[in-house]
């Protein structure tokens, strides 16, 4: 009797967090329904087909990119031995630090008309120098988010290459296959759930982009919906841009989780791994330069780049303005992670006690969160708090409680539960992997010790989980710390953050400025990179 | 001669040495099947045969054909070989039949058909081996190595997986099947029985050394070294000494032997009887003492100690039992008796 009212608490407690992480899909949803025709009407005519063009020109360029890049890296390192080929394998996870409207900027600066490699090529090859072509495009933005999230591909096709057994390879040779038959025929459609799983990684990303297409002024859904917000102030032309992208991004989760439940049958763990082939001669310079080339253009020069300006402009922005900025942005941020942290255990907490498909299903709703670009959930948030302005609270001042809807509309409450939204996915796997640790036998040993309640829970499950909870809340501060759109969008006056800074700074051209800020966003950025890579490490030395 | 080893040499990493001066044939239209303890090289030596590792000498030949050799390396994929992997290595995102059908070559429809047919995988066609049981997945494994072929067919402990009641099964149908097709065969795997009953020579390996080549009853009868009578089938070593009168003189009583090689060694030797050949015999004057005796199904597996200490194993299935730490007569059967050089090197 007991443990079915405890179990039903699983349930209601995560479909409770399921429903706050989907309101502002339903909100947006509903108001997109109920548009009101003439603003529709216009959206149509003048915006949306410029707008549909853009994007789509966007996200083909970026997949494109990426899936090339990345796949013929994870190959390279993957299957062959060359020089630095152990350095390269983490090195070239290092692009993910930075972030894309970082990126942007640091290149804008660089190949600009007035920038440092334009101005050098008119004056020495004039010709070269005039046919140049103009970074602000689409194909700048392109390059420039392709070059910031292509790690993500990277590291899923490497995953995909490396769990393929040796003997799939060998079985393709024995029936008469090649080597170029076998990387078609067995190699690349065996890798396809990975590759795809982080192709679609890539879409959500590009899609939720909206900090570099910014500084290119490229104008996409996510800036859209900015534009129509703060240009027109208008929260319903809004909220129907984002109607749209919400459900472009609800029909891409769909097939994610149809690849991710494809790579279980692919992968049936524990066999020989396919031994690295070590290539000598032209092949060895070849792979080896471009390894280098992609870490040269997608990490060490941007990164050297900002070190310049940052150093150039330090004295005038390391003052207390910066200060400011920080614990700006240490203050939302450990604000934000300590109500992620909190929901990411109740919800592990509720799906360890209720392991049936229901509750499992609710929580994987609610973590769709990440899905959501941050400009389509600052203006959910805000049609919620309006509803629930409109119908709760009136209701309950006309029952005689007097709640203002200020409360609910104060930026630093809606701040941290835009950025839980956002974010849980990223507190609650680590959690939620240590979570599965603890198995019921652990439960029923302490209860013939005669511990339980919530001294089961500080003694026992704490402890184990406690580890997880490190990890996830500093992937979850780093997370928020990068963020950059909600925060924008919803930040209480006068309260910037570094990457809002980075944007102010960069949509006025002042790239100098904006180094010492984004410089620190790429070192916060630099720790998850350094966990990732290290957890992989380990991986491999537990295997032998 | 279908498969021809001479003198394959081997060594990992520079130092282990995981093939040594192996040679052996496997005639046409027969089976061949390796055993030993894990770690003997028996499935490196299947991969070299296969042409996924190189030897650092000697030759291999398939169908005549010299495949490896001085200055010679031929590719896996143009060997004309098939294989049967222990994990199966079925291509996850092809159906069956598309398994069935991979590679460069056109396979015919006829061809595939009757291979479907005779592995008992008609209705199956369009299923993913996600889907297939793990019988399923082997007879898949099986037709697939089978459709281009092959003039020889390797196995790597293919029935691993499997209990063992499917098992027994799989082992006879893929027997019959490979008659039914003239395949040559060649098959490694850890369980002796298997390889009994399947194939028609088994090859003992220790250490990357093929220690004996021969048909089952001689590997089990007629054990070349202590390493193979202690592997094949059990059994127990008694110390002895052969007189100059020629007798062998061993705590279990002095008997003639008919060992040819008896009197190249008048040495200390050891003999290697079978627990099948002793017998609880009331008129004998070698007596034992029952220490142990585990029921067995069919039977018991009796040991007994002799004065000397030295023990032994013994299954004859007396009408009467037995009590322990009671002395009992025992004979040998003579005839069957393996006799071993005590400086036998290996």
């Amino acid at each position: 009797m007991t443990t079915s009212i405890k179990h039903q608490g699983g349930f209601i407690v995560s479909a409770g967090i399921a429903g706050v992480i989907l309101s502002p899909v339903l909100f947006i949803l509903i108001s997109g329904i109920s548009a009101e025709p003439d603003i529709w009407l216009h959206l149509k005519q003048y915006v949306l087909p410029g707008l549909l063009k853009n994007t789509a020109f966007l996200v083909t360029g970026v997949i494109c990119t990426t899936a090339c890049l990345g796949v013929s890296l994870a190959w390279l390192t993957s299957f062959y031995e060359f020089s630095g080929r152990r350095y390269f394998e983490k090195l070239l996870l290092f692009p993910l630090a930075i972030p894309a409207y970082v990126m942007a900027f640091i290149y804008t600066g660089l190949l600009d008309f007035s920038g440092p490699v334009r101005t050098f090529l008119r004056a020495h090859t004039p010709e070269l120098g005039a046919f140049f072509p103009e970074i602000r495009s689409g194909w700048g933005a392109v390059l420039v988010i392709s070059l910031a999230i292509f790690p993500y591909v990277y590291l899923m096709a490497s995953s995909g290459f490396r769990s393929m057994s040796r003997s799939m390879v060998e079985a393709s040779q024995s029936l008469g296959g090649g080597r170029l038959f076998t990387l078609l025929r067995v190699t690349l459609p065996m890798a396809r759930p990975w590759i795809f799983g982080g192709l679609i990684l890539v879409f959500m990303e590009t899609l939720a982009d909206f900090g570099a297409v910014s500084v290119f002024n490229y104008d996409t859904f996510t800036t859209g919906v900015y534009k129509a917000w703060y240009g027109f102030f208008s929260v319903n032309a809004a909220s129907q841009l984002a109607s749209i992208l919400v459900i472009i991004v609800l029909l891409i989760f769909a097939t994610e989780s149809y690849f991710r439940k494809k790579q279980q049958f692919y992968n049936r763990g524990s066999q020989q791994q396919i031994q690295r082939q070590t290539l000598n001669g032209m092949p060895h310079i070849l792979a080896s330069a471009f390894c280098t080339g992609v870490f040269l253009i997608s990490f060490a020069i941007p990164v050297g780049q900002l070190l310049v300006w940052a150093i150039e402009a330090f004295e005038v922005e390391f003052s207390t303005h910066y200060g400011k900025l920080v614990t700006n942005t240490l203050f939302l941020g450990l604000m934000g992670t300590a109500v992620t942290i909190s929901v990411a255990v109740i919800l592990a907490y509720s799906g360890r006690l209720m392991k049936d498909m229901k509750t499992g299903a609710v929580a994987k709703l609610a973590l769709s969160g990440y899905a959501l670009p941050g400009t389509v959930l600052a203006v959910g948030i805000v049609n919620v708090v309006a509803g629930v302005d409109k119908n709760l609270l009136g209701a309950l001042n006309v029952l005689g409680i007097p709640i203002s809807g200020n409360i609910l509309q104060s930026s630093l409450v809606l701040l941290p539960l835009c950025y839980m939204i956002r974010f849980l996915t990223a507190g609650y796997n680590p959690v939620f992997s240590n979570m599965t640790r603890i198995t019921p036998s652990i439960d029923e040993a302490a209860n013939l010790m005669k511990i339980s309640g919530i001294k089961l829970f500080s003694k026992i499950h704490l402890p184990l989980i406690r580890r997880g909870i490190t990890t996830g809340s500093i992937l979850v501060l780093v997370e928020i710390i990068k963020e950059m759109p909600v925060t924008l969008m919803l930040r209480p006056f006068g309260w910037d953050t570094l990457a809002v800074k980075v944007f102010e700074l960069t949509s006025e051209g002042e790239w100098e400025r904006a180094a010492l800020p984004a410089i620190t966003l790429v070192l916060a950025g630099m720790i998850p990179v350094m966990l990732l890579s290290f957890i992989g490490r380990n991986k491999e030395r537990n295997k032998k | 001669m279908c498969l021809n080893v001479d003198g394959i040499h081997k060594k990992h990493n520079r130092e282990l040495i995981v093939a040594k001066d192996i040679s052996f044939t496997i005639k046409k239209g027969e089976l061949g099947a390796l055993i030993g303890p894990s770690g003997c090289g028996k499935t490196t030596l299947l991969r070299m045969i296969a042409g996924f590792e190189t030897p650092d000498q000697g030759t291999i030949s398939i169908n005549g054909q010299q495949v490896f050799g001085p200055g010679k390396n031929i590719a896996a994929e143009n060997r004309g070989t098939g294989m049967v992997f222990q994990d199966y290595a079925l291509f996850p995102h092809l159906s069956v039949i598309e398994n069935i059908g991979f590679g460069p070559a056109k396979r015919k429809k006829k061809d595939l058909d009757k291979l479907i047919s005779l592995t008992g995988l008609t209705g199956s066609e369009n299923k993913y081996p996600h889907e297939l049981s793990g019988g399923q997945q082997q007879r898949v494994a099986l037709a697939r190595a089978l459709a281009p072929k092959p003039a020889l067919l390797l196995m790597d402990e293919p029935f691993s997986n499997l209990d063992i009641s499917l098992r027994e099964r799989l082992s006879e149908e893929v027997r019959y099947i490979l008659r039914e097709f003239g395949t040559t065969g060649l098959l490694v795997t850890h369980n002796q029985h298997e390889a009994f009953a399947m194939a028609d020579k088994t090859g003992v390996m220790k250490d990357g050394i093929l220690i004996q080549w021969d048909s089952g009853d001689n590997l089990y009868y007629h054990p070349a070294t202590k390493e193979v009578a202690g592997f094949v089938g059990e059994g127990s070593f008694i110390l002895g000494d052969i007189s100059p009168s020629g007798e062998i003189v061993t705590p279990m009583g002095s008997f003639e032997s008919k060992s040819p090689g008896l009197n190249t060694h008048p040495d200390p030797v050891t003999l290697f009887i079978r627990p099948e050949d002793i017998f609880v015999d009331h008129k004998s004057d070698t007596k034992a003492l029952l220490v142990k005796s585990h029921f067995r199904g069919p039977g018991r597996l009796h040991t007994f100690e002799l004065p000397s200490g030295e023990q032994f194993i013994c299954t004859d299935t007396c009408p009467s039992p037995l009590e322990l730490d009671k002395w009992y007569g025992i004979s040998i059967c003579n005839r069957r008796v393996s006799l071993f050089n005590n400086n036998q090197t290996h």
